[in-house]
């Protein structure tokens, strides 16, 4: 593979003066060295540290504080699972704001990576009438409960099947991720997707400097670009540096669980032996890693 | 079920896993955190500020008065919501040693473990939160992590949890764009 | 080398021929040129700030676009239609407007393949799209079979066209051994382009409106009964404005064909909607949501009922022999199907699909100004490059445009009509 890069950079390189100049008004962003910028499962070690650098100084620059962007390898002998408490969520989307801050989203147009859902206790797990707009002066609010839904991480992810391009694989630990440079913007993946978990950027992402995170990884939290889809990674920045997801530190009711399947005394692995666990939309063998179940 | 798939294979793969098995706890097959005994790491109690230590306003040597009455001198801020009909502060607060909680058996406890207090009656959810899997936690997945005692969220004295303000609801589809280009909008 | 020469005579010939018309042809051709400009604009517009520009959102993200894509993978397709009978019955009056067909399909490929760029969020990276260059994830992916056999299927009509009208352009007879073969391999070429695109929802569990067995067979059922409209028109346009002679019996013959396929979309549409209603499970809400609305959300339910009723209009205006002679009925069941079948194929598919979305909600999509104009661009395209291999074919079939010039030639070519040897 990486005998083909040189040829291939030459090839686009002329290819590139011709599309530059037949797109001139409308590519703002077309910048010369992204554009045939490989797709990462194929990029040598070194490359990859040519272009973390070089994305590294372009968000430094461009956000005005020092950026770091990651590229840290799954863990050996690791596979993420998470469990979510849907006898304690009370609905307070503290975990969808914290999310918001972790992985640099677009604040404008606002991209939300875990949508909660709210519920009617007398009909149960029931998406046809749920509300993911719902206001209350508090919650959880009467004759309600909550469900929380982000990307599922499925072991058969019917995303990966769809994407043209192979943007969009499956990492060992789990972790499905999105090569943004690669992304070619079909949303294939998003009609995929049987849990709404994938969102697209429809415009330039807008963040405030100083709302900026910049501990970065490259297929995580990175700062994307308009045309791209983006999803929930289990945040990759922290996991695979031992630490917790956003959202399992923020909750306040300790309703979310995580940890390593593989590991027989991790608290997910409990969490699977002990309690009532449920998939979201199981007759479609999707074979999720995010467990709901009944703590209480 | 479907769920067996993924769990034979988790418990198959489990064999070859890479991290220590930590001490046993009866009846909860590999799941401990934290060994029968073995004190938990906690921050310190949530003390409303100048409470502690007790024991300079209750000074041991007063004797006790043990019947049941609304407080009027001190501590009338304290509104028991905790099994009230069939309790009250002694039998939780040693009356001896007001610095101590004490149990059933008449075992004194310090503020820092008042988690073996709680866990006389909520036996299932200290069992839960001893494993990790109960309550808040922050630190690492793989390593070292906090444990909060249960009064840093549950009150002791009226512990059921207060609903509280929701964040914001996402914006809605139809308005995503509203602050943008002002060519699109919904419909024409 | 004479092959060369006459290819460069055939080229400039044919530029020649598109820069003459009269002030009809003038008019047409400006006004599409018009609105090719204001598409394009717009699309410059949407390159710039994204595709925000659109009203497509997370809740439905695909829409008019995709819709318009799939409506026309179906006309690609139809050209077959025509083709079936033509060789395999050799069914003589049909024959000679074949080609019509298959410049139809190259037209309509075209647009496909613009809907789909003007859809996609970073164009620029279709390279990623090019085995060897770039990662083309077959066979799991229906999207990259799509553009595998969208591509092969334009190439393959481009061949057969060019070999065809250039052969006629020399006075040669065509080589029934060179393009027979690839002629009847255009069928299956057909119906695989449209079975792929079908595939590509059919695929998807998630989405359980468009997760049917049903979904490649109506896809099919539609195309056969839509495409062939615009032929319809067409040849009876060429009737009226030059010296092509076609039989009232093929163009009879083409809309009672399209009328039996009307039936079986009807048909089909029908098995759908008693499936869904009769199951009443869950699933039903997305072809309640079409023809009934869901609470107060009901905009898109007068558009479907419209389709239905123009679909049965046309249907009953080809079956029955006096409405399908007579011009005006004739015309207006082309107008009829092609409205039908454009709005059940288009948005009719794609939004109920997407409505409520996967989590329950209900974002009610209509198109924004920048997705109709650019649509409306794309359209013109689609009409023009038409427009100009139709003035450039029709001399050629005629014998009027010949090497050399003059419609002398071989004795083949007889007049007012053309033959192709069989």
């Amino acid at each position: 593979m990486t005998q083909t890069l040189p040829n291939r950079r030459e090839f686009l390189c002329s290819l590139a003066g011709c599309a530059a100049a037949a797109t001139a008004a409308g590519c703002s962003d077309l910048t010369h060295t992204s554009w045939f910028r490989s797709r990462f499962r194929e990029m040598s070690d070194d490359e990859k540290k040519q272009i973390v650098a070089g994305l590294e100084q372009e968000h430094t620059a461009k956000f005005g504080k020092p950026v770091e962007v990651g590229v840290e390898p799954p863990m050996q002998g690791v596979e993420f699972g998470y469990a979510l408490d849907i006898s304690r969520c009370i609905g307070c989307r503290k975990c969808v704001y914290a999310c918001v801050e972790e992985n640099n989203q677009s604040r404008d147009p606002q991209v939300h990576w875990i949508r909660v859902l709210e519920m009617d206790k007398d009909k149960g797990v029931d998406f046809a009438h749920a509300n993911a707009y719902y206001e209350a002066d508090k919650v959880p609010s009467e004759g309600h409960f909550y469900l929380p839904v982000q990307c599922q991480q499925c072991q058969n992810p019917p995303c990966v099947k769809s994407c043209p391009v192979g943007a969009t694989w499956q990492e060992k630990d789990g972790i499905v991720v999105i090569d943004y440079d690669w992304c070619i913007g079909c949303r294939c993946c998003m009609s995929a997707c049987p849990y709404g978990a994938r969102h697209f950027n429809y415009a330039e992402p807008q963040i405030p400097a100083e709302q900026l995170n910049p501990k970065t990884h490259y297929l995580g939290n990175r700062p994307r670009m308009k045309g791209v889809v983006e999803k929930c990674t289990f945040c990759i920045q922290r996991v695979r540096n031992g630490r917790y997801p956003a959202c399992v530190e923020v909750c306040p009711v300790g309703a979310r669980k995580f940890g390593n399947l593989l590991d027989p005394d991790s608290e997910v692995r409990y969490v699977l032996e002990h309690k009532r666990v449920f998939v979201l939309k199981s007759e479609l063998n999707t074979r999720p890693r995010f467990f709901y179940f009944y703590g209480l | 079920m479907r769920l067996l798939a993924p769990l034979a294979l988790v418990v198959a793969l489990g064999a070859c896993d890479q991290a220590p098995h930590r001490a046993s706890w009866p009846g909860v097959a590999g799941a401990a955190a934290v060994a029968p005994g073995e004190k938990v790491e906690v921050p310190p109690p949530p003390f409303t500020e100048g409470a502690f230590p007790c024991t300079e306003c209750h000074d041991p040597a007063i004797p006790t008065n043990r019947t049941r009455r609304p407080m009027e001198m001190a501590h009338v801020e304290v509104v028991l919501k905790h099994d009230e009909q069939h309790r009250w502060c002694l039998d939780c607060h040693a009356a001896e040693n007001r610095d101590k909680l004490q149990l059933a058996s008449g075992e004194l406890v310090d503020f820092t473990e008042s988690y073996k207090l709680c866990g006389q009656c909520h036996g299932d959810k200290y069992r839960d939160w001893r494993v990790g899997v109960h309550g808040r936690r922050s630190g690492a997945w793989n390593g070292h992590k906090t444990y909060l005692l249960c009064v840093h969220c549950h009150a002791s004295h009226a512990p059921a949890f207060q609903p509280q303000a929701p964040l914001p609801p996402p914006i809605a589809p139809a308005r995503l764009s509203a602050s943008r280009d002002p060519r699109a909008g919904g419909g024409r | 080398m004479a092959t060369l020469r006459h290819f460069a005579d055939f080229a400039l010939g044919s530029l020649r021929i598109v820069t003459r018309g009269n002030a009809l042809y003038w008019l047409w051709v400006s006004g599409l040129l018009v609105l090719i400009a204001v598409g394009a604009c717009f699309y410059v517009g949407q390159l710039d700030t994204g595709l925000i520009a659109t009203n497509m959102r997370d809740q439905v993200s695909w829409a008019f676009y995709i819709g318009n894509f799939t409506f026309l993978v179906g006309v690609a397709a139809a050209a077959v239609l025509l083709v079936i009978p033509a060789y395999v019955y050799n069914w003589k009056p049909i024959k000679e407007v074949v080609i019509l067909g298959e410049l139809l399909a190259i037209a309509s490929i075209a647009m496909c393949g613009l809907f789909v760029t003007v859809d996609i969020g970073r164009p620029e990276r279709f390279w990623h799209l090019i085995p060897g260059l770039g990662l083309l994830n077959v066979p799991n992916s229906l999207l990259a079979w799509d553009v595998i056999v969208l591509n092969g299927y334009l190439v393959l009509n481009f061949v057969i066209v060019t070999y065809l009208l250039f052969s006629l352009y020399r006075g040669r007879v065509p080589n029934k051994k060179v393009f027979l073969p690839l002629v009847l391999f255009s069928i299956p070429a057909a119906i695989a382009i449209h079975t792929v695109t079908a595939f590509l929802y059919n695929g998807l569990p998630a989405r359980p409106f468009w997760n049917a067995s049903i979904l490649a067979p109506r896809f099919i059922a539609s195309a056969l009964c839509s495409g062939p409209a615009v032929l319809l028109i067409l040849m009876q346009l060429l009737r009226r404005f030059t010296r092509f002679e076609i039989d009232d019996r093929a163009i009879w013959k083409v809309a009672e064909l399209m009328a039996y396929a009307m039936a079986v979309n009807l048909f089909l549409l029908g098995a759908e909607v008693f499936k869904d209603v009769y199951s009443d499970t869950e699933h039903l809400v997305h072809m309640r949501y079409m023809f009934v609305g869901i609470g107060e959300h009901t905009a898109i339910v007068p558009w479907m009922w419209l389709s239905v009723i123009c679909s049965l209009v046309a249907f009953l205006l080809f079956l029955v022999p006096k409405t399908r002679a007579h011009p005006v009925t004739l015309n207006l069941g082309c107008v009829l199907i092609w409205l039908g079948v454009y709005l059940e194929k288009g948005m009719g598919l794609v939004i109920p699909g997407l409505t409520p979305d996967t989590l329950g909600e209900i974002y009610e999509y209509s198109p924004s100004t920048t997705e109709v104009w650019i649509a409306a661009g794309i359209f013109s395209v689609g009409f023009l490059l038409f427009t100009l291999m139709v003035k450039v074919a029709t001399p050629i079939m005629l014998g009027e445009f010949r090497v050399g010039g003059a419609p002398a030639g071989e004795a083949s070519a007889t007049p007012g009509g053309v033959t192709l040897a069989h």
